[in-house]
């Protein structure tokens, strides 16, 4: 089997490595994934127990916090006029930005036939699911009145009026309730022929059953693969365009405000930019652990950890444009009250937190032009994690530095966030930690009949190589 | 019809086949034989053998755009609606059929309808949820169709059909086994 590969790479002399290990047959593949699930439950990994006790015990902080917010109100949180929005809405963009690496990678590498992506789709799919279910916690728990959320939907109901269709937070709603939507549907759509491939495996009776059911009887019949083949492909189109609405929208948040260093047009390009950014260094911080844990390296092979640090390092490279971009339009404008809002950045007193960001962002990433960093787990992981908490700041400085020296100097106020808001985002981790742990033991995390089809008897059958 | 049917209760004959090209040779022999009514059970999508029996004809793409025209229009009519006739709010003198700031619910109206109908439509155009089906009694196909297996169907409503004959052809193509299928 090893002599597909073979044939291929002596083709072609500048071959990258392969997306699949030499020597994988349909078989193996299948299980050599599914036994990750199949498992019997007493034999679960002592890492995934103490990992899903620490993502357990932080939801049990989210609890905690959420039920004190709900009790006392908002005011637990540091959020106070002129900062009216705070760690709420920074962990809110935080957290969605974070998802649309899934869907760039599940979507956009999709359309554009990148065959690598097969391995670790399934995985960025339910990231971005469970990171939309962490951000849309936010928007709620800061309406004041929770209880109330469906009165942000056009209902027809006793107040006798409807929602304001100009404004942003409106587009918001539509943006982020389709998002979720979709993003769910076609995560469970592309799970349809593994949970078959789980019901046809499974070893105990009612985990047949349970897979059965969710499978909906799906046979791997020709025909069902000709319409699921198509509706993935409409899936995939629509949730491109989808991807960069919601991010536009989440970033219309500010730029229709008139509030200095909000009000410019390169926010939504430059906010769909951060948040892949963002999405695919969270891709790697939860990759590079599990790669080793569950002995992935055969489907997640070097060649993936390369395009995902280069699209990191183009991404970051966009964004740090969009970083020049705003102090050269703030300049450029002439306008008194943005050029300030510039300066205070570079020196006022948040400018640690700019000065890190710029540090975290765009000058750490920059060692990602080099191959062996490129090539180095740890090295990976750790630029990873710097972008993950410099996109938390860019959002602090974007939101607080804005807000807390607007246009009358009487209005001015330092803000800092409660320990009930580092609660809450600690809680929303814990969210996501014990979601995506649940994800990996009971749902396939690699996509099998993808990964099936980039074995050599695939694509000998398909008669053209990828 | 009924009359030609030797077993009325049967769903089809069965057979698999080791790899892809066989499936693909046997499909071929089936349809010079003159069957119509064939199916295939592939681990994996095979353009293939999607050629080979002529399913490239999905009405996805056509639900799909009618649901993503009829969000668009519902959600750019009830924005019209809601802020122009039903509760016209006058917001800084700007006209109360400001369209372009109905766009973004709009374009989220068709993806969300769209979405939603390519998913659906695929299930329902292949007869899904559907837990039950006379594929599923046999042994190897439950053990092999989702890992390596490659089966071809010959189903009993085709107009040629005839048990012993498809019998027949199908295990002169070196099949690992062969299966009549029960209702």
């Amino acid at each position: 089997m090893s002599t597909a590969y073979d044939d291929v790479r002596g083709a072609d002399p500048i071959a990258q490595p392969p997306v699949l290990a030499p020597g994988h047959t349909p078989a193996s593949v299948t299980e050599r994934i599914s036994e990750a699930v199949t498992t019997k439950l007493t034999k679960t990994p002592k890492w995934w127990l103490g990992g899903f006790a620490v993502g357990f015990a932080l939801l049990n902080v989210f609890l905690f916090a959420v039920t004190n917010l709900f009790m006392t109100g908002i005011g637990v949180w540091g959020n106070n006029i002129p900062v009216g929005w705070g760690w709420d809405i920074i962990c809110f963009v935080w957290w969605i930005g974070i998802g649309h690496a899934g869907t760039l990678i599940s979507a956009i590498l999709l359309l554009l036939r990148q065959s690598w992506r097969n391995s670790i789709n399934r995985f960025a799919e339910a990231m971005t699911v469970f990171a939309v279910a962490c951000a849309g916690m936010y928007p709620i728990l800061h309406l004041g009145r929770p209880w109330l959320p469906h009165w942000l939907l056009p209902l027809p109901g006793t107040l006798g009026m409807w929602p304001n269709f100009r404004s942003p937070l409106i587009w918001d709603v539509f943006a982020v309730s389709t998002y979720a939507t979709i993003s769910i549907v076609f995560w469970y759509v592309g799970m349809l022929p593994d949970l078959a491939t789980l019901r046809d495996h499974a070893k105990a009776k009612f985990a047949r059953f349970a897979y059965g059911m969710a499978a909906l009887g799906w046979r791997n019949s020709a025909r069902h693969w000709a319409n699921y083949e198509v509706a993935s492909l409409l899936l995939a189109g629509l949730s491109t365009p989808l991807v960069l609405s919601v991010h536009s929208i989440v970033s219309f948040d500010f730029s229709v405000g008139i509030v200095p260093g909000w009000h410019t047009t390169v926010f939504p390009p430059y906010f769909v930019a951060g948040a892949v950014f963002a999405g695919f260094a969270m891709v790697l911080t939860l990759v590079l652990p599990l790669r080793p844990l569950f002995k992935l390296h055969d489907f997640i092979t070097e060649r993936h950890l390369q395009n995902m640090a280069k699209v990191m390092l183009t991404t970051g490279l966009i964004v740090a444009y969009g970083y020049v971009l705003e102090i050269w339009a703030a300049f450029y404008s002439g306008n008194e009250f943005e050029i300030f809002m510039v300066l205070n950045r570079f020196t006022g007193p948040y400018a640690t937190q700019y000065w890190l960001l710029i540090l975290l962002n765009i000058a750490i990433p920059q060692l990602l032009w080099l191959k062996g960093v490129r090539s180095n787990v740890w090295a990976l992981w750790a630029i990873s994690m710097c972008i993950n908490v410099g996109m938390w700041l860019e959002r602090f400085v974007i939101i607080v530095v804005s807000l807390h020296r607007d246009y009358v100097p009487s209005n001015w106020a330092m803000y800092s966030g409660t320990k009930f808001d580092v609660m809450t985002f600690v809680g929303t981790m814990g969210l996501f930690l014990t979601l995506l742990l649940l994800f990996i033991r009971f749902l396939p995390a690699l996509n099998m009949f993808e990964m099936r089809v980039l074995t050599p008897e695939a694509t000998k059958a398909h008669g053209e190589e990828k | 019809m009924h009359g030609t049917h030797p077993e009325p209760s049967l769903h089809g004959v069965l057979a698999e086949f080791r790899t892809p090209d066989e499936l693909l040779a046997a499909i071929e022999a089936a349809k010079s034989a003159g069957y119509t009514k064939l199916d295939a059970y592939t681990p994996y999508p095979i353009e293939k053998v999607l050629d080979a029996l002529d399913l490239h004809h999905s009405k996805v793409p056509l639900l799909t755009l009618g649901a993503a025209i009829f969000g668009a229009v519902a959600v750019f009519s009830f924005a019209y609606w809601a802020s122009a006739i039903d509760y016209p709010l006058n917001i800084g003198g700007r006209p109360l059929n400001s369209w372009p700031a109905f766009i973004p619910a709009t374009f989220e109206g068709a993806v969300f309808h769209g979405g939603l109908a390519a998913a659906l439509g695929m299930l329902v155009l292949n007869g899904l949820p559907r837990p039950h089906h006379p594929v599923f009694e046999v042994k190897r196909f439950v053990e092999h169709a989702s890992k390596d297996g490659y089966f071809l169907l010959v189903e009993a409503d085709d107009p040629r059909f005839d048990v012993s004959a498809v019998r027949r052809l199908l295990e002169g193509l070196a099949p690992v086994e062969v299966n009549d299928l029960e209702n």
